[in-house]
C-alpha cells in the first residue's frame, strides 16, 4: 500500500513528464524492434549507433537543460559547435598544432564565449534570446572568418585514432553468417557525453549551485529574498553551457573530423527540442537532464526508422519531430492546468 | 540602545525620486513583543520594513540590534538574515517548483564534505521545522502542490528555522482562514516566550487586539507615535490612522445644492446577499438614481471588492444583482458598460493613462470602445468633445493634441474622469479619484461629483479619507474585514460615527 502511493507520488510530480517520455521510447524502440527486425533493428549494435550518432547532441542537450531551468535560453550553441568544428580543423590541419592542445584551446575558448554572454544576461540583465541570438551570429561569422571552404581533419593521426577507436562491449553480441561472434562497440565520443550526462545530473541533483537552479527557475524574485545569489548562479550556468557546447563541438568533430561554415546549422533548435520532448519546461523550474537524453534518443530512434524503412524521405524526420514536440508541449500544458487546479 | 530593546531605529530618511516615504521615523522594538506595524496605504510601514531587510538602500538614519557592535546597515536580505531579521512577505516568497523541505533550506542545505546536498538530512529538518509551527505534512512534496495557506506557514517556518532575533511578518494572515490563524497566533506567542521580537504588520484590527503588545503608528512616512495596545482603544487607533483627532469632530455636511437626503426615490441598482468567497463577505446594497454612495474602510476591508463585483469585473459567489430593474446575469465588464456603467479603477495610474497618445485620444477611448472598433467617431465630433470635457474639467493643457504624459498629475487625472464622463453613464464607480493630487484639484473633483449626481448621475465614490466623503456622499457604507458593518445616512455621517463602525466592526 505504502509502496504503491509511493509510486504513484513519484509518477504524479515533475517526474510525471519524464516518465512519460521513457514509455514513449520503450513503445518506440520495441516497435522498431518488430517492424524492422529484418533490418537488424534489435541489434545492439543499431542502439549503439543512435549514441554514436548523437554523442555531440546528448552533451549540448544536457546544457541545455540547465539553461532551461534557469528560466533561461541559448541559441547559440549551433554556431558555437560549427565554430568548435572549424577551430579544431584549422589548429590542427592548417597550424599543425597537437591535438590535446587544440582541443584544450576550444574549451577554454568556449569558456569565455559563455562567460561573456552570461555576464550580458545577468548582471546587465538582457534578454537570454537577444544575448545568444547575437552570440550565434557572432560565432557563425566567426567560422566564416577562419574559414570559407571546407577542412577535413586528415593528417593528425592522434585525432583520428580517437575519432574511429572502437571500443567493443563484453555484451550483446550477434553471430553473423560466418560464425563469427561480432560485438557491439562504441566510440569514445559516447563515453564522453555519457560522462558529461551522468556529471550534470549530478551537479544539479546534489550541489548547491544544481538546486539554486531550480530555485531561480521557480521564481527568481523569491530565490533572491531567501538570500540566493541569482546573478552569480545564473552567469555559471551560461559559463558552463558555453563549456558544453565546446566540448559538444569537440565530440561533434570526432564524428565528422572536418569544419566548415554550414556545421551543425540548426541544432541548437535539436537541444531545445530534445529537451522540452524530455519534459523540461520551458519556463524554467522543471527538467532534468535524464528526460533530455530520452529526448535525444527519441529523436534518434526516427532518425534510425527512416534509414531502416530506406524508401521515406529524411525529412520525415522534421516532420515527426514537430508533431512529437507538440504533443509534448500540450501535455505540458494540460500537466501544468491540472496543477493549477489543484493549487 | 536600553537593554531591554531588541532593535532600534532611529531617524530614519528615505527617499525615492518625488517622494518622500520616510522621515525621521523612529521604531523602538523591545525584547520579546509582538508589535504592530499600522497605517494606511501610503503611511510607509513597507518601506520601513524593507529598509530594515536591505531590499532598499537606507539614505539617512541609525539601525541598531542588539548584541551587534554598532550602527547596522543590511544591504540584502541575505545579510539581513545574518545579523538575525528574518521576513515573511505578504505574498509568499518561495520557489512553487521546489519540495516544501528545500524551500526551508534553500541557501544553506546541510552539505557532506564533498559538498554534496544531505537530502534525508535535510528532510528531517524540514519536519523539524515545521513541527514547531504545528504542521505536519509531506516534507518532500512540491511546494506548489499545497494551498496558499500551507504555502505561508512554511514560509514562516522557515523565517524562524533561520535562528532570528527579528522576525517580521508583513501581512501573513491575508491568505489565512480563521483557524490557521489561530495557529499562527500560537506559534507567535511561543515564539515570544523564546524571546524572539516579531514586528507585525496587519490590517485587522481584531488582530492586533488579540496578540500585539505594543503598537508603532505611521502616516504619510512620518512617525505618528507608538502606544502599549492596553492603552490605546480602537477608535484611538483609527483616528491615528486615518489622520484625524477622535474629537475633532468638524461636522461637514454635504455642500453644493440640495441633498438627496438620503432617500431613494428610484433603485437604479439593487444588489442581494452578493458575495465572493476570499474577496467579500454577503451583503445587500441598494442604490437610488442620482445618489452619491460612499464607500470607506480601512485598506483590504473589502472596498474595491464590493465595487469590482457590482460592475461585474469579479464572478460572485451566490447572490443577485440587478440594474435598472434588470436582472445581471453574463458578468463581463463589457456588458456592464453597455448597460451603462462605468469604472475607474485604483490602480488606474499603471494602466489608466496612455503617455503616449493626445489628450484628445485619451478622453474619447473609452467611449470609441463602447460604439465599437469599426465605427469610428468622426474627428469634428471627437474634437467637440475633448473640448468640452477639456473646459468642464479644467484640465490645464496647451491642447487637444498634447501627450498625456506631458500634464501634471491631477490633470492626468482629470483625464482619466473626463473618459468615463464622456460615455455619459447612469452609474460611475469612482476608486480612490482623489488620490495623490493636490488639495485644490481634489476639491474640484468633489465639486463635480456633486454637481453631475444633481444632473442625475449615480455614483459610487470610494476613499479612505473620510472628510472627504462628509462633503460629497449622501449616503455611506462601511466595510470593515471584508464585510459591510454599518450604513450612515444625513446627519449621522460623523467623523465620530464612521470611526465608531470601523472599530465596532469586529465586536
Amino acid at each position: 500500500m505504502n509502496l504503491i502511493e509511493q509510486a504513484k507520488r513519484k509518477v504524479s510530480g515533475s517526474n510525471f513528464l519524464l516518465v512519460v517520455t521513457i514509455v514513449m521510447f520503450a513503445i518506440m524502440y520495441l516497435a522498431g524492434i518488430l517492424i524492422y527486425s529484418r533490418q537488424g533493428f534489435g541489434n545492439m549494435q543499431t542502439f549503439m549507433n543512435m549514441l554514436i550518432d548523437n554523442a555531440g547532441l546528448i552533451i549540448v542537450a544536457s546544457g541545455m537543460t540547465v539553461v532551461i531551468i534557469t528560466g533561461g535560453i541559448d541559441i547559440s550553441v549551433g554556431s558555437m559547435i560549427g565554430l568548435s568544428c572549424m577551430m579544431l580543423a584549422y589548429m590542427m590541419e592548417i597550424k599543425g598544432m597537437k591535438a590535446s592542445s587544440a582541443v584544450a584551446i576550444v574549451l577554454v575558448f568556449g569558456i569565455i564565449f559563455g562567460s561573456v554572454q552570461g555576464w550580458l544576461i545577468s548582471y546587465l540583465k538582457i534578454q537570454p534570446f537577444i544575448v545568444t541570438l547575437a552570440g550565434m551570429f557572432f560565432a557563425r561569422g566567426l567560422t566564416a572568418m577562419i574559414s570559407v571552404d571546407q577542412i577535413a581533419i586528415l593528417s593528425n593521426q592522434n585525432f583520428l585514432d580517437m575519432a574511429n577507436k572502437n571500443i567493443y562491449l563484453p555484451f550483446g553480441a550477434i553471430v553473423n553468417k560466418r560464425g563469427i561472434k561480432l560485438f557491439p562497440f562504441i566510440h569514445p565520443s559516447v563515453v564522453i557525453a555519457l560522462v558529461t550526462l551522468a556529471v550534470i545530473w549530478y551537479v544539479l541533483k546534489y550541489t548547491k549551485f544544481g538546486r539554486s537552479v531550480f530555485a531561480i527557475g521557480g521564481s527568481e524574485q523569491s530565490a533572491l529574498l531567501m538570500g540566493l545569489n541569482v546573478r552569480k548562479v545564473k552567469m555559471s550556468a551560461y559559463v558552463l553551457n558555453g563549456f558544453l557546447s565546446a566540448l559538444g563541438g569537440f565530440v561533434f568533430c570526432l564524428n565528422t573530423t572536418s569544419g566548415f561554415v554550414e556545421q551543425a546549422r540548426g541544432f541548437e533548435m535539436e537541444a531545445i527540442a530534445s529537451t522540452v520532448i524530455g519534459g523540461t519546461l520551458l519556463t524554467g523550474g522543471v527538467g532534468t537532464v535524464v528526460g533530455s537524453f530520452f529526448g535525444v534518443l527519441i529523436k534518434a530512434i526516427i532518425e534510425t526508422y527512416i534509414r531502416s524503412n530506406g524508401t521515406l524521405s529524411s525529412w520525415w524526420n522534421k516532420i515527426v519531430l514537430s508533431l512529437l514536440l507538440c504533443f509534448f508541449i500540450v501535455l505540458q500544458s494540460v500537466f501544468a492546468a491540472i496543477r493549477r487546479r489543484r493549487g | 540602545m536600553k537593554e531591554t530593546d531588541m532593535l532600534t531605529m532611529r531617524g530614519i530618511h528615505k527617499e525615492f525620486p518625488g517622494v518622500k516615504a520616510l522621515s525621521n521615523v523612529d521604531f523602538t522594538l523591545r525584547k520579546g513583543e509582538i508589535h504592530a506595524l499600522m497605517g494606511e496605504n501610503g503611511a510607509g510601514k513597507s518601506t520601513l520594513i524593507k529598509v530594515l531587510t536591505g531590499v532598499y538602500p537606507l539614505d539617512r538614519g541609525d539601525i541598531r540590534v542588539e548584541g551587534i557592535e554598532g550602527a547596522v546597515i543590511n544591504h540584502s536580505p541575505e545579510e539581513a538574515q545574518k545579523n538575525g531579521i528574518s521576513t515573511v512577505y505578504q505574498e509568499v516568497n518561495l520557489c512553487p517548483n521546489i519540495s516544501v523541505a528545500e524551500n526551508i533550506s534553500l541557501a544553506r542545505q546541510p552539505l557532506t564534505k564533498w559538498g554534496a546536498v544531505k537530502w534525508k538530512k535535510m528532510n528531517r529538518t524540514a519536519e523539524a521545522a515545521l513541527d514547531a509551527v504545528g504542521l505536519k505534512i509531506d516534507v518532500t512534496k512540491t511546494l506548489g502542490d499545497y494551498s496558499v495557506a500551507i504555502q505561508q506557514m512554511v514560509a514562516i517556518a522557515r523565517a524562524v528555522d533561520v535562528q532570528c532575533k527579528v522576525l517580521i511578518l508583513d501581512e501573513p494572515t491575508s491568505s489565512l482562514d480563521d483557524q490557521e490563524v489561530k495557529k499562527l497566533f500560537e506559534v507567535m506567542k511561543s515564539l515570544k516566550d523564546q524571546g524572539v521580537s516579531i514586528i507585525f504588520v496587519t490590517h485587522f484590527l481584531e488582530q492586533v487586539y488579540e496578540v500585539c503588545d505594543a503598537i508603532t503608528v505611521l502616516r504619510n512616512g512620518e512617525l505618528v507615535g507608538r502606544y502599549d495596545v492596553a492603552e490605546l482603544p480602537r477608535v484611538q487607533l483609527v483616528a491615528k490612522m486615518l489622520g484625524h483627532e477622535y474629537d475633532d469632530l468638524a461636522q461637514i455636511r454635504s455642500q453644493g445644492g440640495e441633498s438627496l437626503s438620503g432617500e431613494i426615490r428610484e433603485t437604479i441598482l439593487d444588489a442581494r446577499d452578493l458575495s465572493k468567497a476570499g474577496s467579500i463577505k454577503p451583503f445587500d446594497l441598494e442604490i437610488g438614481k442620482g445618489e452619491v454612495i460612499g464607500l470607506t474602510g480601512l485598506l483590504g476591508s473589502g472596498r474595491s471588492e464590493l465595487a469590482r463585483l457590482l460592475f461585474c469585473a469579479d464572478k460572485p459567489d451566490r447572490g443577485e444583482l440587478s440594474f435598472k430593474g434588470e436582472s445581471v446575469r453574463a458578468h463581463n465588464p463589457i456588458d456592464s458598460l453597455k448597460r451603462g456603467m462605468a469604472f475607474l479603477p485604483e490602480d488606474r495610474k499603471e494602466e489608466g493613462i496612455i503617455g503616449d497618445l493626445s489628450v484628445r485620444e485619451n478622453l474619447i477611448i473609452a467611449l470609441q470602445a463602447r460604439t465599437g472598433m469599426f465605427k469610428l467617431l468622426p474627428l469634428a465630433r471627437q474634437n467637440e468633445l475633448a473640448d468640452k470635457f477639456i473646459e468642464i474639467l479644467s484640465i490645464k493643457t496647451a491642447s487637444a493634441e498634447t501627450p498625456v504624459s506631458q500634464l501634471s498629475g491631477g490633470n492626468q487625472q482629470k483625464v482619466i474622469l473626463g473618459r468615463w464622463l464622456i460615455t455619459d453613464p447612469d452609474f460611475l464607480i469612482l476608486d480612490e479619484p482623489t488620490r495623490g493630487i493636490d488639495v485644490g484639484t481634489k476639491a474640484e473633483i468633489q465639486k463635480l461629483i456633486v454637481r453631475l449626481a444633481r444632473e442625475g448621475m449615480t455614483i459610487m465614490f470610494i476613499s479612505s479619507e473620510i472628510e472627504e466623503m462628509l462633503r460629497t456622499v449622501d449616503r455611506l457604507c462601511v466595510l470593515c474585514d471584508r464585510k459591510k458593518v454599518g450604513e450612515l445616512k444625513n446627519e449621522n455621517i460623523t467623523q465620530h460615527n464612521v470611526m465608531a463602525a470601523i472599530a465596532g466592526g469586529n465586536q
